[in-house]
């Protein structure tokens, strides 16, 4: 196994869990937050996929596709809030989750209705489609370099928008204790609400990066949002940091599992079993992962509450 | 004859006389779809015991639901089809799997359970895609219906009524373990566990119990489907499937005897009629689920148990 393959494979595990921490990161405040697990927030990550696809296609720029996904999936996600989340707020998780799941139901037959059956192809810009010599030996894809810088750089302003800003005091304390905030005079409808358009566009910004990437198709959503929801169990529901902590592990014991277990099965294994057993743990791992964490930190690594 | 009593006693007439008459009026393609009814409604009504009565969110209940009809597949592959033999065998493997989950998840609580249950049944999901030799993500055929001592279940009517009389009775015995002792119990743990402990209950070895049960019978729900469909696949497994059944529960009323069937037939009686109609089936379907969410909050068999008793209270 050459150092450049493991180079080039940390960075794949890298640019996969920078994009599943974006879609944490919304999904965890809204369930640190409003306390509600919301199954559907795969469903803003496929709006802005297709969102974003489809502005690729009138006008072929990138930036555009990604804005316009952003402000798009973020109007859907206030009107999500508005009528149906604000009344679930009350409710149990059980009718939680089947109201997003209905979601769910209603987002997929509407894109395949507004585009069709087919996987949607999303170009990615010709500028960036070749590959970048990073070391003498190493070259790595333009396309996806730029996923991780923009993952990077949103990861940070992230991390200052919580902790440095005014709001990010308000969403702190609305995860550590809703109520207690509530008591202090936190506008929590309006708080609910900006955390909510805040996770939309989160995720739609990372639909709108994976598109060229990834099959734009009616159910991305529900592949993604399983990944996700191990991210931020591993990491703790709520917590940010749990939540990039979480994402980067998902990332990079997914990326190398597919890469290096087969292979390194089959040095101790004979070439039959280890090519069938390979990528069968490959698959498994995370929720191996997932599993091991919980029965060791029931409450994930970096509990949110409590 | 109490309302309530008098409706079962019909829907039980109904059914048994369902595949006697329906050929006469033309509706002989659909004892086939009530089998599939009945078989899911015993699936959901298992879901129902730990998820109603236990207060158990378990997001992994189609991985017993799958192996007990992979198991049923599996064997029926390698020339075993005595329904005597692979039948309990199917729900022999499915409690040690179910134990082991539940031994390993009922220590997390809240939605740490649902996520742990979740990520159980995705490594099941993809340990059974690996099964190359059991055609792997395609599933596999079976070699023909199990066999059972006088009845040949590749009879329409004939597997009918086998599967009406495994559904109803282990419906019943359901209820029965609900008003026993242990089903009491159960639902004073889902009320309030560290009252329960505090009293002396066994609470984790109850729940464990309630798990493995509650996954047998979803075995027994997956044996029946393997033969009806002479078909598996790791499908059955994904967690969209426990989603489904987790809706059929919840639509059809949590922790309500009836709300299993009442779910299962009115999920898939809906997707089959809606099918008729249109592609995007899902849609309806999803604005119907938002209307129960917000309206009806107890599930269908809520809103009946509660419209008889108002009905009752006016007289």
């Amino acid at each position: 196994m050459s150092s450049t393959l493991i180079a080039e494979q940390l960075l794949n595990g890298l640019q996969f869990g920078l994009m599943l921490f974006l879609i944490a990161a919304g999904l965890t405040l809204v369930f640190g937050i409003l306390d509600i697990l919301n199954v559907a927030h795969g469903s803003l990550y496929m709006a802005g996929a297709y969102v974003a696809a489809q502005t690729m296609q009138w006008t072929g720029s990138l930036l555009a596709s990604i804005v316009v996904a952003a402000v798009v999936t973020g109007v859907v996600g206030l009107v999500i809030e508005l009528v149906l989340i604000r009344k679930l707020v009350v409710r149990d998780h059980l009718a939680q989750v089947l109201g997003t799941f209905a979601i769910i139901l209603i987002a997929n037959d509407l894109v395949k209705m507004l585009w069709g059956p087919a996987p949607m192809m999303m170009n990615m810009p010709a500028s960036l489609s070749g590959p970048v010599r990073l070391l003498p030996d190493l070259l790595y894809p333009a396309y996806r370099l730029l996923i991780i810088a923009v993952g990077l750089a949103l990861a940070l302003g992230l991390y200052l928008f919580v902790t440095r800003t005014r709001a990010g005091v308000l969403v702190r304390a609305g995860a550590s204790n809703r109520q207690m905030a509530t008591l202090m005079g936190v506008r929590v409808p309006l708080l609910f609400l900006g955390v909510f358009v805040l996770g939309a566009v989160l995720a739609a910004i990372a639909g709108a990066l994976l598109g060229p990437v990834t099959a734009v198709q009616a159910g991305m959503g529900e592949q993604i949002l399983i990944l996700v929801l191990v991210c931020i169990v591993i990491g703790g529901i709520g917590s940010m940091r749990g939540a990039f902590v979480g994402a980067l592990l998902v990332g990079f014991v997914d990326t190398a599992g597919r890469a290096f277990l087969p292979t390194l099965l089959k040095t101790f294994l004979s070439p039959a079993v280890a090519s069938s057993v390979g990528p069968t743990l490959a698959a498994i791992s995370i929720y191996l992962l997932m599993a091991v964490v919980l029965v060791f930190r029931p409450a994930g690594l970096f509990p949110a509450r409590g | 004859m109490k309302k309530s009593s008098l409706t079962g006693a019909l829907v039980l007439a109904l059914l048994l006389a369902f595949p006697l008459v329906a050929p006469a009026l033309d509706l002989g393609f659909y004892v086939s779809f009530v089998r599939r009814v009945l078989i899911f409604a015993l699936a959901a009504s298992s879901l129902n015991l730990i998820l109603g009565y236990g207060g158990m969110v378990a997001l992994g209940h189609a991985a017993f639901f799958g192996a007990g009809a992979y198991v049923v597949a599996m064997l029926s592959v390698e020339g075993l089809s005595n329904a005597l033999i692979a039948w309990p065998l199917a729900l022999l493997v499915t409690a040690l799997l179910a134990l082991f989950v539940g031994l390993v998840s009922l220590r997390t609580r809240g939605v740490y359970f649902i996520m742990i249950t979740l990520a159980f049944a995705q490594m099941v999901y993809y340990i059974f895609i690996s099964l190359r030799k059991y055609g792997g993500e395609d599933g596999v055929n079976l070699s023909s219906h199990s066999k059972l001592p006088w009845l040949e279940l590749s009879n329409e009517n004939t597997f009918y009524y086998v599967v009406l009389v495994i559904v109803l009775a282990s419906l019943w015995l359901m209820n029965r373990f609900v008003q026993a002792r242990f089903g009491q119990a159960l639902q004073g743990i889902r009320e309030n566990e560290a009252r329960m402990e505090a009293l002396g209950y066994p609470v984790m070895r109850l729940k464990l119990l309630a798990f493995v049960l509650a996954a047998c019978f979803a075995a027994l729900a997956g044996v029946l489907l393997a033969n009806h469909n002479l078909f598996v696949s790791p499908s059955l497994m994904h967690w969209t499937e426990s989603a489904n059944l987790i809706i059929m529960v919840i639509v059809g009323g949590m922790g309500l005897k009836y709300g299993g069937l009442v779910g299962a037939a009115v999920m898939l009686s809906l997707e089959e009629f809606l099918r008729l109609y249109t592609d995007y089936w899902h849609m309806p379907l999803g604005a119907l689920l938002l209307a129960i969410v917000l309206l009806a909050p107890h599930g269908l068999a809520g809103l009946w148990n509660s419209a008889v008793k108002k009905k009752e209270a006016v007289k």
